[in-house]
């Protein structure tokens, strides 16, 4: 593969994602096998500071647009932005995380450049100038290996699957910062509201403790909220609580809600239908605990509580506290 | 509108190790645009108006089309092919060939669908046409000429303003959809139509092999109750070492 691998480090606020250094460490990876370099690309405002830092995961290169109507993502001027970098550095593969921005800039990028998105990777591996992608479809019911025919080869990465590795001597990239016109558009970005509380998304979250139906009502899925706390993690939710209308939807974990893969999944008074197994199927460890013995969940834990979740998670929560006080 | 296997089946790998097999499967109006449709016909009952359904995909495709004619939506545009590239810019494009000539003021897509799960139908058609397009959204508001649209990102809300025509895709949280009572089912009969061929465009995607994920080793119930806290609390630890 001929070209620079651009990708796209994404920041929120002042700082880089931590999927933006997965990416870079991955675009390092593909860029030593195809021997061509790392060309980063960051979009936002208040990032340049910290635009070296991107040399630490093995940019060559990065490139800055660094503009107040750059705070928050704006298809159309990202867009533009992204694009008339890629048009002139021909890339011959671009990487994005798989984030809400990534995944809605990607297509934007791939239709104009007469290519095509290999959607929410898990590896990626470079044969006979052909870049392979692995890829879950039907939610992660099956495995795809992907190609694309043509350049540039688009790919977003799914976030917390690729593993950001800083690099010993870090490379101190050259830093340019670009100029841009702002293009003609019909959207205006008016603002982001936080959601109340939430500090972590569940798909970056290392800890996610999750509530199903066996859960009984939305009040109480405070003592999730307080072992969640406890070990620094976030809370999830199943498609049938989701339903019942005691969790918002982005708490739900599953087919038509977020894949995730922690480091620990804790299901409570989940049941594991399929649809939801297949959001949380690729965690590191999963551990159930749930009344029924018979639940699907306990084949495919890999540690079990058969147990009234109103008292094993408060004991855990106890038991949790001690744990971390004494570490 | 996409026609997909409901997200309660399980997927067959077909024995050449290329594709999935659908014979037997239950098929469904993909999720995301029930919630993308559900918008489309409140808007209309709020703002007058009419609701076209456009599908790509084989003859079976008609059954997704008439659910959604019972559903509101006023008539359908079934671009029929039984041998279309299954990939996502191909059918962009041949949506926005069939789109270029249409008048409307909203263009409702789902987030994405959810068989192949590739999420890029949407904002690609919306390039191609030059009109702004807003994705991920759980509300949206019309006055004026204008929309008014949440999108849902990581860890809150972003509030975009569009000028209409405009396009928006579909999360979870947009609408909770209708059901289509019988007397509905039979009237969507009634409603037109429309057939045609879609332009061809060519794919730029390959398969190259579909696998089932690696299995997860069994793992183990720890005990019941309380009493087998400590005992977890120790394998996260010393075996599994996540704390």
């Amino acid at each position: 593969m001929h070209g620079p691998i651009l990708v796209f480090a994404e920041s929120s606020g002042s700082e880089f994602r931590k999927s933006a250094f997965e990416s870079v460490t991955e675009a390092r990876r593909l860029a030593d096998l195809s021997k061509t370099e790392v060309h980063a690309l960051s979009i936002g405002h208040g990032v340049k500071a910290q635009s070296s830092s991107l040399g630490k995961f093995g940019a060559d290169k990065v490139s800055i647009a660094d503009d107040e109507s750059l705070k928050l993502f704006h298809p159309d001027l990202f867009r533009q932005i992204a694009l008339d970098l890629a048009k002139k550095i021909n890339p011959s593969v671009i990487l994005l995380p798989a984030t809400s921005t990534g995944k809605d800039l990607a297509p934007r990028l791939a239709i104009h450049l007469n290519t095509v998105v290999a959607t929410e990777c898990t590896d990626l591996e470079v044969s006979a100038n052909d870049l392979i992608a692995t890829r879950p479809a039907y939610a992660g019911k099956v495995l795809l290996k992907v190609k694309i025919r043509g350049t540039p080869k688009i790919a977003t990465l799914r976030p917390n699957v690729f593993t950001a590795k800083e690099r010993v001597p870090a490379t101190s990239p050259s830093v340019e910062s670009l100029s841009f016109e702002k293009p003609s558009t019909r959207m205006r970005v008016k603002e982001f509201v936080t959601s109340a509380a939430k500090k972590q998304d569940l798909t970056e979250a290392r800890v996610i403790v999750s509530g199903g139906r066996g859960m009984g009502g939305p009040e109480n899925y405070k003592i999730l909220e307080e072992l969640a706390s406890v070990m620094g993690g976030v809370v999830g939710a199943s498609r049938a609580s989701v339903d019942a209308g005691w969790r918002p939807h982005s708490d739900q974990v599953g087919q038509t809600g977020r894949t995730v893969s922690p480091t620990l999944y804790i299901a409570c008074g989940i049941s594991g239908a399929i649809q939801h197994r297949v959001g949380m199927i690729n965690s590191k460890v999963i551990v159930a605990i749930n009344r029924d013995p018979e639940a699907p969940i306990f084949g495919f834990a890999d540690y079990g509580i058969v147990g009234d979740v109103f008292e094993v998670v408060p004991a855990l929560t106890r038991e949790m506290r001690r744990y971390y006080g004494k570490s | 509108m996409r026609r997909v296997p409901d997200t309660a089946t399980r997927i067959k790998i077909s024995p050449d190790g290329k594709s999935v097999v659908t014979s037997d499967t239950e098929f469904v109006i993909n999720p995301y645009e029930e919630y993308a449709l559900e918008q489309g016909v409140q808007l209309k009952e709020k703002h007058g108006g009419e609701v076209t359904v456009l599908t790509l995909g084989p003859e079976k495709s008609t059954s997704v089309i008439l659910k959604a004619l019972a559903l509101g939506a006023d008539k359908g545009i079934h671009l029929k092919t039984e041998n279309f590239p299954d990939d996502p810019s191909a059918i962009a494009r041949a949506i926005a060939a069939e789109l270029k000539t249409a008048e409307f003021d909203v263009l409702l897509f789902g987030k994405k669908g959810v068989d192949d799960d590739n999420q890029q139908v949407g904002p690609m058609v919306a390039e191609l046409l030059g009109i702004p397009c807003v994705t991920q959204i759980v509300k949206l508001d019309i006055s004026a000429g204008k929309a008014l649209a949440h999108r849902e990102v990581e860890g809150g809300i972003i509030v975009v303003e569009a000028t209409l025509p405009s396009a928006f895709t579909a999360e979870k949280d947009l609408t909770v959809p209708r059901y289509a009572s019988l007397r509905e089912l039979v009237a969507a009969r009634k409603k037109p139509i429309l057939v045609k061929e879609p332009q061809q465009f060519p794919g730029a995607l390959e398969i190259v092999s579909v696998q089932y994920p690696p299995p997860r080793p069994p793992g183990r119930v720890l005990g019941k109750g309380v009493e087998a806290v400590p005992l977890l609390v120790k394998v996260l630890h010393e075996e599994a070492k996540v704390i």
